[in-house]
């Protein structure tokens, strides 16, 4: 009797920590609620990883001898990886969210390759089903770990271009086929067949490298604007490769976890490919710079570059004003003065509104957060589908640091290769102002018509400098004024 | 009685099916603004792999597997703290402009005590 209870109690704690990790999730619907929603989730973590200590009452023989120094190791690895990364999550910029997120991805992915691992080297995984289901665990782990950290290393800037060669497809295509082909024979072999030409652990490193290199190549060649989708589909590997594990282990909290995470991600990997107008498979595939070059349809018009001030001076102003910031603002650090420029704005009475893409940023709502963070309450922040129809309204759209998310040819020109992407309307608008540093193109390389309309004017300048500027040229009215 | 869980064929893609439609579902819910700490919630949620890696650590008979175990566990425990860490703080910045409006009136008040 006395045995079942440490049972008894792990089944417990794992129910609770599988409901309070759905109902936490459930409570992310709304702002107001999401952050009880992730202290929920913790204690169901809490309960969960404390219960599994249990587990000591009930290891295998074999293990019986190695009990203390593998109590020893649980709670240094704990301490270790647990202590590194929560000092890390509370200094890491908000800026280098995307990057942050993808390091504890490729953590997770790894951790359940490593159960995997553990569980082949030491023939636990009994049966056909069990060993397919593990490998098949720690490819998709195991690719999630090297693919995320390759997604850092881009996102880091450490490495800064898409690394492509030609037949990159048929080589990746191969090593997949490779690690698929020794899972089989590592199924084959622990099922009691006998292993051709290798011992069977040299078999299961050679699995792991190849899925590790498979990660690798994959990720090598996505370029930096394409991230979001990139990111989200590693969440889903790693949520997947989770559940998996969970079902070798038997353990249903795993199962249940991993498989709503995994959906989750892929749920936001569409949302991200959609919004980007490109199937997953494409942007995984194949790569931007490949699109057939498309000639150029004659622009009208002129770029007319303004000063600043008078910009600013001119929003002022203006009644309704809708702002739509880009990367470009978040890598010009200019999210605060934007905030400070935009309450001066209200102080004189002018309505003020954001207009977010869901693929400003790196990951998905990136921007919202990097606005969050600068003071931005959030009920001032709208989602494309809720403020597009309200740009013909506005008198001034200022646009930041954005660009192929405000081109109207993705309205308009059949044969430009954004077309029939969901862009923010804010050509619409009676005047736009665009703050760029430069005239260059943006990340798809297309002229934007917008920049060359009546109503555009361009001010050229770091955003942070330009928004300064802003500011100063407004409070000298209002100084002018009281004088 | 037996506590002892066995789940096996069919009933383990029950189990993956209602739980990926239920995440489907609870997912599609979130409103766009808290897709990035929505995403670094789920990362923390699948951080419960490091309860796995307890079991397989604990388990261990041989110095590699104690190894691999070791491995498994200081990932599974940094994605798990890390990802609570960050959504945390994240979530945290989210405020209404409700109380923040009250405080910038009583400021201009306190500023101009002549108009009012």
């Amino acid at each position: 009797m006395l045995i079942m209870i440490p049972q008894l109690v792990i089944g417990v704690a794992d129910l609770a920590a599988a409901f309070l990790f759905m109902y936490g999730l459930q409570r992310m619907s709304s702002p107001a609620t999401a952050p009880s929603g992730i202290f929920m989730a913790g204690i169901g973590m809490a309960a969960a990883v404390l219960a599994s200590f249990l587990y000591v009452f009930s290891v295998s023989a074999a293990a019986q001898p190695h009990l203390p120094v593998n109590i020893g190791l649980t709670l240094a690895a704990l301490v270790i990886g647990g202590g590194c990364a929560w000092w890390s999550g509370k200094k890491v910029a908000m800026t280098a969210m995307p990057q942050m997120v993808a390091v504890y991805n490729g953590m997770g992915g790894g951790a359940a390759g490593a159960i995997a691992a553990v569980e082949l080297f030491g023939g636990k995984a009994q049966g056909i089903t069990q060993l397919v289901v593990t490998l098949l665990g720690a490819l998709i782990g195991a690719v999630s770990l090297s693919g995320s950290l390759i997604a850092w290393a881009k996102l880091d800037g450490v490495l800064n271009k898409p690394l492509r060669v030609k037949g990159q497809q048929i080589c990746n295509a191969v090593v997949l086929l490779v690690t698929l082909g020794v899972g089989g024979i590592i199924a084959f072999a622990a099922a009691g067949g006998s292993a051709p030409l290798l011992t069977l652990p040299a078999l299961i490193y050679l699995f792991f490298g190849c899925a590790l290199v498979f990660g690798v190549l994959m990720t090598l060649p996505i370029g930096g604007a394409d991230m979001p989708v990139v990111i989200s589909i590693y969440n889903a590997f790693t949520g997947l490769a989770v559940g998996l594990e969970g079902f070798v282990l038997q353990n249903p909290a795993l199962m249940i976890a991993g498989m709503v995470v995994g959906a989750a991600g892929m749920l936001l990997t569409l949302l991200m490919a959609k919004a980007m107008n490109r199937s997953v498979a494409n942007v995984l595939l194949t790569n931007f710079g490949d699109t057939p070059k498309h000639i150029q349809g004659a622009i009208k018009g002129s770029l007319k570059p303004v000063e600043a001030g008078d910009a600013g001076i001119f929003i002022r102003y203006a009644k309704e004003v809708i702002i739509v910031p880009g990367y470009g603002l978040a890598v010009a650090q200019g999210q605060q003065k934007l905030y400070e420029f935009v309450k001066l704005l209200q102080a004189a009475g002018v309505t003020v509104k954001f207009a977010v893409h869901p693929v400003a940023g790196r990951m998905p709502g990136q921007m919202d957060v990097l606005l969050a963070e600068a003071g931005v309450p959030y009920d001032m922040i709208f989602q494309l589908e809720d403020i597009n129809d309200e740009f013909a309204n506005a008198d001034v759209a200022l646009v930041i640091g954005a660009n192929d998310v405000v081109n109207p040819a993705a309205r308009t020109d059949k044969s430009s290769p954004i077309f029939g992407m969901p862009i923010l309307n804010a050509d619409k608008a009676k005047k736009v102002y665009v703050v760029k540093r430069g005239q260059g193109k943006g990340y798809a390389d297309i002229v934007n018509a917008l920049f060359y309309g009546d109503n555009c004017d361009m001010v050229y300048g770091d955003a942070q400098a330009v928004l300064v500027k802003m500011i100063e040229a407004v409070r000298g009215l209002g100084a002018a004024a009281a004088a | 009685m037996d506590f002892a869980i066995s789940i096996s064929g069919f009933v383990a893609l029950y189990v993956f099916m209602l739980a990926a439609f239920a995440g489907w579902v609870i997912i599609g819910h979130v409103p766009a603004i808290l897709h990035t700490p929505l995403m670094s919630g789920s990362n923390f949620v699948h951080g419960i792999v490091v309860v796995g890696g307890i079991f397989a650590l604990l388990n261990a008979s041989t110095v590699l597997e104690q190894a691999i175990g070791f491995f498994a566990v200081l990932l599974g425990a940094g994605n798990a703290a890390g990802g609570y860490a960050v959504t945390r703080r994240m979530l945290a910045m989210f405020q209404t402009s409700g109380p923040r409006l009250k405080l910038v009136h009583a400021h201009a008040k306190a500023r101009h005590p002549k108009h009012g």
